[in-house]
């Protein structure tokens, strides 16, 4: 509120989640053909917790011989075992793997905010029984998918190499693996560097419900491991999820091939409030848009459109709400925002903030103190933006929104449109007929009517433009890994 | 200050429902701890409405329920009180007398309470009792058949009224949140409450089921905060019926936090209408003092 | 003298100018350049070499032309394709007699149009009932109404590259419009002639100008143009060269375009469906709350 009491009457105190049920290795191999194993000639690197900068475990990175073996190995599963098991075999696997994940969920959705730096109310909550219902929707399909694609003969490609983003890591990897065996595909995963730990606990998991050995394989590693992943001849599929730039790559090395690939890439979602909005949910639907996972999400509603009529209340209002977040340690349970995943990506956030400021837009921050040691971004607002201002045609990638006003739905439509992306977009409403013409003028893959950043195994997911292409979930999330 | 603008249901802000509900729930994911924890609690007691309105009610009730009310549980010094007691009018003055100088509030229903199906002359007689007894605080009832044929100017006319009985007595408008039948019209009512002059807003007479909810008295926050916002002014909010634990008590002052903020965790401006939250409350304070998980054996009921 | 022998005099035939089709309307090519294609080593027409700034002009008319299409009903869609059938049907002996100029046998030439015929009415038949069939409700685990639609994906650049010259247009461009999408068809270079030809079909069948533009020209040529071309979202190439397969998905990352490379024998009577459709579409999931009575386990 704006009358500001001089002393705090009652703040909340630490609330930790215990990590006492965690068993963390001090070093990871490379989980390929059912085994975890030492890379032969591969480094060490560590990877640490965002939010201290302490190292939490050791990551092999793997070299082009070990990706080879892993390909060759998910190749001869495919052939031998994989691909003559029924899909209702292959079912039970997937749905053993749901299970565990289920019973391990509290030491994952731990490990994911500590490796992370997301909130663990966030890892509790969303992220891990997300992932472990992705597994038993999917693991329902493989036995099914001859009504999925009626009057079509369908085949999986066979290696399905995938790599995955390091802001959701363990339902980013159930996202590719679920739908990839269900179909029938075996699989090289790669997890982003930073951010391993949970995908190899995956692994754990993938031994644990006894899946046949080179089913599934996990290298770890940077970039170039990715990239050999992609350029391996024995690989028939490539998914990927990440930054447009990264996705380019690769859609430009496959050019060549016959390989085929889901890309799903990065967004600059447009979240649109009317003056008939009910603008308090509407406010929340803005934090849960920009604020949630610290930004980094590919979907998120970076540019605020609000109709300049309600411009000032929404404002007020938002600024009230970003002065109740909690910024801080992963693991407080009453935390709303974490740590910035990697030093790396703190600095693009703060690049982005200078330009902001450069280009004159006015900047708010939120007044939260921001622990010492670890990368953090207080939630940041710019407003006074044009479509013209860098910050709003660029994907940021943090707690960082560009507020634009508008005053007709023509008007916003076309400035909602009007970016080389398609990923999500936002429209606040209470008029029916006037969120249905939106949704179908708006040019991106999820359009969340009265919602923002809500996610589920059974809907599709997945962009327009720029934005990528190819849907993950739901039943059109099984047509990127068959062939006909 | 009749702002005539409000009565018009189209000028209320809308709510979505699961909006508010996905909302509310969130406040329930604040882990309160140690001396937050502690604190919490003893604001709690501090902010209740202990109160008994049943047919049966008698002397004898009324003047065991007020020793209570003063004596939450002796073994443990250093308690606050609760804010007030509840009653029926015929019991205002009893209760007035009992609780002396203890500071404790007395609260009187009234407006034909429960249904408010009656003259307004008999309400505003029936609040001029409770009033000239003494009591400190009165909780009225709109009227809600009047509202859902849409006589809204009826319903803020009424309360305007009330409030001029009430003199120096504060009054509560009870919304009957249970029988509105959609957070929209909850708002509705809220708004025409605020503006016809109520000093706090109630969700419910505890007769009708559901009573208080999180998401009922988050709207009822939000009309609050946007009045608050126009106006500078302050109003209460007192949710009542249906709060008995000790964790969903500590819920709602985290939502009346970061919602409101901190000017409203006084019973000045916050109240809980309940019976049996109390003895909830103080297990866990002595189970915070002590470590050992009590039984409700231990704690007095009157 | 002479005599003027009425029995004897053959008329002189009126050519046809084979002109390329661009916003509803049948310009020259700009760069005002032609080609001849031959059969047999005989010329067959002279025909308009297309430049990039006709797949400039292409572009922009299919742009224009791509929201008013698909924001008409699906209904009428499928009228309109239907209607090309019966203007088609109509002309059935110029397309067989054309076919049989670029070097196609009569029987054959014959079943091609017939075939062509049938696959704009099969086409125009879905192009109110695909959305039922790739359309869905997700049961998602909130309070939310959940459901996909297919939307058109925009505008799309279709190169034939086939020795059947109207059976494969046919069948890469009716899947194109039946969805709502805009369309440049580059004809294939050595039989040109069915394609123009069907240009007229389109514009005399309620075709909107700009729905569908034909270039004739050269592929390799306008490669480069088309495949970067910004405003374009998908080409589809019906051929089976894999260098310039690889030339175009190189091009396409650019704008990260749709790709559709199609081998198959479009004679065939499996070579069309639904899934045709569905390829040049985006999925568009919408999420809105349902607002339960009770979701917060009270009555409200």
């Amino acid at each position: 509120m704006t009358k500001k009491s001089k002393k705090k009457t009652w703040d909340l105190v630490p609330a930790p989640e215990s990590t006492s049920h965690v068993n963390i290795q001090s070093e990871y191999g490379l989980f390929i053909n059912g085994k975890f194993q030492k890379s032969k000639k591969g480094k060490m690197y560590d990877t640490i917790n965002p939010a201290n900068e302490k190292k939490i475990a050791k990551i092999t990175e793997a070299t082009k011989a070990d990706v080879d073996t892993a390909v060759l190995a998910a190749k001869k599963a495919y052939d031998n075992v994989w691909s003559k098991m029924t899909g209702a075999e292959r079912g039970k696997y997937i749905y053993r793997i749901a299970r565990i994940l289920q019973e391990r969920a509290r030491e994952f959705a731990v490990i994911e905010s500590m490796d992370g730096g997301k909130p663990i109310r966030e890892s509790r909550d969303i992220d891990i029984p997300l992932a472990a219902n992705h597994f038993f929707y999917y693991a329902g399909w493989a036995d099914k998918l001859d009504y999925a694609f009626p009057n079509q003969k369908i085949k999986p490609h066979g290696v399905a190499g995938q790599i995955t983003p390091w802001n959701f890591p363990l339902l980013m990897a159930a996202w590719k693996i679920a739908p990839a065996l269900a179909t029938g595909n075996t699989i090289v995963l790669k997890p982003a560097e930073t951010t391993s730990l949970t995908t190899l606990l995956l692994a754990e998991v993938i031994q644990e419900a006894g899946l046949p050995p080179g089913v599934v394989n996990i290298v770890t590693g940077h970039g170039p491991v990715g990239a050999h992943i992609v350029n391996h001849a024995k690989v028939n599929k490539i998914a990927f999820t990440g930054s447009t730039g990264v996705g380019k790559y690769i859609h430009n090395a496959l050019a060549g091939t016959d390989k085929s690939m889901t890309l799903e890439l990065g967004g600059k979602g447009a979240n649109i409030i009317f003056e008939d909005a009910a603008i308090d949910q509407a406010v929340e639907g803005i934090v849960n848009g920009i604020f949630f996972n610290q930004g980094h999400v590919c979907c998120a509603g970076s540019r605020l459109f609000v109709q300049e009529s309600i411009q000032k209340e929404v404002l007020k209002k938002l600024k009230h709400r970003i002065s109740t977040l909690i910024v801080g340690d992963p693991l407080d349970k009453n935390t709303d925002i974490g740590a910035i995943n990697s030093n790396k990506q703190l600095k693009v956030i703060k690049d982005y903030v200078k330009i902001g400021q450069k280009e004159g837009a006015d900047m708010y921050v939120g007044e939260q103190v921001l622990p010492k040691k670890g990368f953090w971004c207080a939630p940041t607002l710019f407003t006074n933006v044009s479509q013209s201002h860098i910050i709003s045609k660029e994907e940021i990638f943090g707690p960082v929104l560009a507020i634009q006003s508008f005053r007709t739905v023509a008007e916003v439509i076309k400035k909602a449109n009007n970016t080389p992306y398609g990923l999500s977009a936002g429209i606040w409403t209470d008029k029916g007929s006037k969120l249905f013409n939106m949704s179908s003028q708006l040019k991106a893959g999820v359009i969340w009517g009265n919602t923002f950043n809500k996610f589920d195994p059974g809907s599709p997911f997945g962009g327009y433009k720029e934005s990528g292409f190819g849907r993950e979930g739901g039943m059109h999330g099984l047509a990127d890994y068959i062939k006909t | 200050m009749k702002k005539k603008s409000v009565i018009d249901s189209s000028n209320s802000p809308k709510v979505d429902q699961v909006g508010i509900v996905e909302r509310a729930a969130r406040f329930t994911k604040r882990s309160i701890k140690k001396e937050a924890k502690m604190q919490g609690l003893k604001m709690v007691l501090n902010m209740i409405d202990l109160t008994t309105l049943e047919g049966m009610d008698t002397e004898g009730k009324v003047k065991q329920m007020c020793y209570k009310a003063e004596h939450l549980h002796d073994e443990l010094p250093g308690l606050p009180t609760v804010a007030a007691v509840c009653v029926y009018p015929n019991y205002v003055g009893l209760a007035k007398k009992y609780l002396g100088t203890s500071g404790i509030k007395v609260a009187s229903v009234a407006t034909a309470f429960p249904s408010g199906n009656s003259s307004r002359a008999i309400k505003l007689r029936d609040v001029k009792m409770a009033v000239d007894q003494g009591a400190d605080e009165i909780d009225m009832v709109i009227s809600r058949g009047k509202f859902h044929q849409g006589e809204y100017q009826f319903v803020f006319d009424e309360i305007a009224a009330v409030k001029e009985a009430c003199k120096n007595a504060r009054l509560k408008v009870i919304l009957e949140t249970g029988e509105l039948g959609t957070f929209d019209k909850v708002r509705h009512a809220s708004d025409i409450a605020i503006l016809a002059g109520a000093d706090f807003i109630k969700t419910s007479t505890g007769k009708i089921k559901p009573a208080a909810t999180m998401p009922v008295t988050l709207v009822m926050l939000e009309a609050i905060r946007d009045h608050y916002y126009q106006t500078g002014n302050m109003v209460g909010m007192k949710p009542a019926g249906g709060i008995s634990t000790s964790k969903l008590a500590l819920h709602y002052l985290i939502m009346v936090k970061e919602t409101l903020g901190e000017e409203w965790l006084s019973n000045e401006w916050f109240r809980f209408g309940a019976s049996s939250l109390a003895n909830d409350v103080l297990m866990q304070i002595v189970k915070q003092e002590t470590g050992i998980y009590q039984s409700s054996d231990y704690f007095s009921i009157d | 003298m002479p005599c003027l022998n009425l029995k004897d005099m053959t008329r002189i035939k009126v050519l046809k100018t084979y002109k390329i089709y661009i916003g509803g309307k049948f310009p020259r090519t700009e760069s005002g350049r032609y080609y001849v294609p031959k059969v047999n080593r005989k010329g067959i027409a002279n025909v308009c070499l297309s430049s990039r700034k006709d797949v400039r002009n292409a572009t922009q008319a299919a742009r224009k032309a791509q929201e008013p299409w698909a924001d008409r009903s699906a209904f009428n869609r499928g009228q309109i394709l239907y209607r090309i059938a019966e203007m088609m049907e109509g002309r059935f002996d110029q397309f067989v007699s054309e076919l049989i100029i670029q070097g196609i046998e009569k029987k054959k030439a014959e079943k091609e149009v017939a075939q062509s015929i049938d696959r704009w009415i099969y086409y125009a038949g879905w192009c109110d009932k695909f959305q039922q069939i790739y359309s869905s409700v997700n049961p998602v685990a909130s309070s939310h109404f959940n459901f996909s639609v297919l939307e058109p994906s925009g505008v799309h650049f279709i190169v034939v590259d086939n020795t059947s010259p109207l059976i494969s247009i046919v069948s890469t461009l009716a899947p194109v419009i039946a969805a709502g999408n805009t369309a440049i068809l580059l004809a294939p270079k050595k039989s040109p002639l069915s394609a123009i030809t069907l240009a007229e079909i389109l514009h005399t069948s309620d075709v909107p100008g700009g729905v569908v533009n034909i270039l004739t020209g050269d592929k390799d040529e306008l490669a480069d143009h088309f495949s970067t071309h910004l405003d374009i979202n998908g080409v589809i190439y019906s051929g089976n060269k894999k260098k310039y397969i690889t030339q175009l998905r190189k091009n396409a990352t650019s704008n990260l375009k749709r790709m559709r490379f199609y081998d198959e024998d479009w004679a065939k009577k499996d070579a069309q469906g639904p899934h045709y459709i569905k390829n040049v579409c985006e999925v568009k999931t919408t999420w809105h709350p349902i607002e339960v009575i009770g979701a917060s386990g009270s009555a409200y």
